[in-house]
């Protein structure tokens, strides 16, 4: 191999490493300047183009991440200055001119991004907008790679991404971090999206290429170490580690669904395991309960001990009901309840929710399995068959054929 | 940056006139007024007579045509509005929050067009 081929090869490397690990916090000091989504995302893939170029002439600068910032801001004045009217443009290039851009700060990296987060999960977009530009702007995930994860066509969810950056700009959502008075309210929708982006990859498991359980992890130690000693933010980072840890026990060899009790507790990642329950054991001696916090010990039980501690999950889903007294908790509740022995108890309050949750899988699985208990065969047959229709991924059905599969025998 | 702030109302479940509901929300109009006064923000604001006063118009092949009624028969219907100078949308939505109606209708915050780039 010719030696510019070799080194056109390690520039290309290098840049998109720099573009995969830094596009986040190269967005986020853009936006802080430009105050512009798209205009920040075009200089960036602009200064990126030049990257390509200069690197391969005159090799790799000393601080790859520096040199894209100063270049795209040089690109991005140069798009003011020819597209813009004078008044206008006059206006823009004196908020450019504020100083010399020195991002190498951290302080001031760590600021950005946590006020990009808090714009990008704005109440005033629409949630499923939220998720995608969070994805987008922190995440430095591609449009096709968003789609692909909410199955969306590319042009849909390309047309949502550009809708929401056109409102924050046309409606000046600000770039800031909230006050007081409104923090616990904006950093709920923040850990929302959050929450709902590690759905997402964990409804997907290995279907996606990225994985989004990780990138959703990624992003909430972002907002625990810009935000330190918030609870509910470290009963939320420690959810979803424990959650997460569990993933390779999750599906056995033919890829279908292991229940919590049968899963092979020699694969669970215990350093993941370990870090979340500490996290949860610190959150909880701040006395600021709230309901991720309740919901990362109830997953801290399942996996303390031998096996879980039902009454105390019981005891900490009465909690969680509290705050949020939805159906889908009071399921789990009464499953927790039909752990502890109480079986007709339960059978009894899964009826009561039987209108509310029609629709919802584990509500039939659940049923199934504690008609089976009983030995009321026939109902259970009907509901495991009404929990296979529904089932979200292969992985869960094939579980759910393997448990129906018991029962006639 | 100045954004329209339009209260929407359903006549159904309004406070009725006379009553202390009623005077409450007058009270707490005035005080909204009153605060967007002192705060320097308020450029103007109008409340509207109700939809049965309302006249529609639009030209078709050349003719104008006039209806008795709103642009749009819903539930809830345009009240009055108000138009305010604010840093952002974080400051008027703090703004429309006060707003009585936010309590039984719809309140909704648009940002204006700005015609006159130069002069921001």
């Amino acid at each position: 191999m010719s030696q510019a081929a070799a080194q056109a090869i390690a520039v290309t490397r290098a840049l998109n490493a720099v573009m995969r690990d830094d596009r986040g916090r190269l967005i986020a000091a853009l936006i802080a300047r430009l105050r512009d989504f798209q205009l920040a995302e075009d200089a960036l893939q602009e200064a990126a183009a030049s990257a390509l170029v200069h690197w391969g002439r005159i090799g790799l600068p000393d601080n790859p991440h520096g040199w894209l910032l100063k270049v795209a801001l040089r690109k991005a004045i140069d798009r003011l200055r020819g597209g813009a009217r004078e008044a206008q443009k006059s206006a823009d290039l004196a908020v450019l001119a504020v100083g010399e851009l020195d991002e190498t700060e951290p302080d001031m990296i760590i600021d950005n991004r946590l006020r990009l987060i808090f714009t990008c999960c704005h109440p005033a977009l629409e949630l499923k907008s939220r998720v995608a530009l969070t994805l987008r702007t922190l995440g430095g995930l591609s449009t096709p790679e968003i789609a692909a994860a909410f199955l969306d066509a590319e042009t849909t969810m390309g047309a949502r991404l550009t809708r929401a950056k056109a409102k924050i700009a046309a409606a000046k959502i600000p770039f800031v971090v909230p006050g007081p008075e409104d923090l616990a309210e904006r950093l709920t929708s923040v850990l929302t999206v959050i929450y709902l982006i590690f759905n997402a990859g964990y409804t997907a498991g290995p279907a996606i290429k990225r994985d989004l359980c990780e990138e959703a992890i990624y992003l909430a130690r972002m907002v625990n170490q810009l935000k330190p000693c918030e609870a509910e933010v470290e009963g939320f980072l420690a959810l979803m580690l424990i959650t997460h840890a569990r993933r390779a026990a999750r599906t056995d060899d033919e890829g279908a669904t292991v229940a919590l009790a049968d899963q092979d507790r020699t694969r669970w990642d215990q350093a993941a395991l370990d870090e979340g329950v500490a996290l949860i054991d610190t959150a909880i001696t701040r006395r600021c309960a709230g309901p991720f916090q309740i919901k990362a010990a109830i997953a801290a039980c399942q996996v303390a001990g031998d096996e879980p501690d039902w009454p105390q999950i019981l005891a900490l889903y009465d909690g969680l009901l509290r705050y949020e007294p939805t159906s889908v908790v009071a399921l789990n509740r009464a499953v927790a309840l039909a752990e502890t022995g109480e079986i007709e108890a339960a059978l009894a309050q899964l009826a009561g929710l039987a209108q509310a949750l029609d629709d919802y899988q584990p509500f039939h699985a659940a049923n199934a399995e504690l008609l089976a208990r009983r030995g009321r065969n026939t109902e259970s047959m009907e509901a495991f068959d009404r929990a296979i229709a529904l089932a979200a991924s292969p992985a869960d059905a094939a579980f759910l054929l393997k448990q129906r599969a018991k029962l006639q025998k | 940056m100045k954004y329209m702030i339009l209260l929407y109302g359903a006549p159904a479940v309004e406070p009725a006139y006379g009553t202390p509901e009623f005077a409450k929300m007058m009270a707490d109009f005035g005080a909204v007024s009153a605060k967007l006064v002192a705060d320097g923000v308020l450029q103007t604001g109008e409340g509207l007579q109700g939809v049965e006063t309302a006249t529609s118009l639009r030209i078709r092949g050349g003719k104008v045509e006039t209806m008795d009624g709103p642009f749009a028969e819903t539930k809830e219907h345009l009240g009055g509005y108000y138009v305010i100078d604010v840093p952002d949308l974080d400051a008027a939505l703090r703004y429309a929050e006060l707003m009585p109606p936010a309590h039984w209708g719809t309140v909704e915050v648009r940002p204006l067009m700005n015609y006159n780039p130069a002069g921001t």
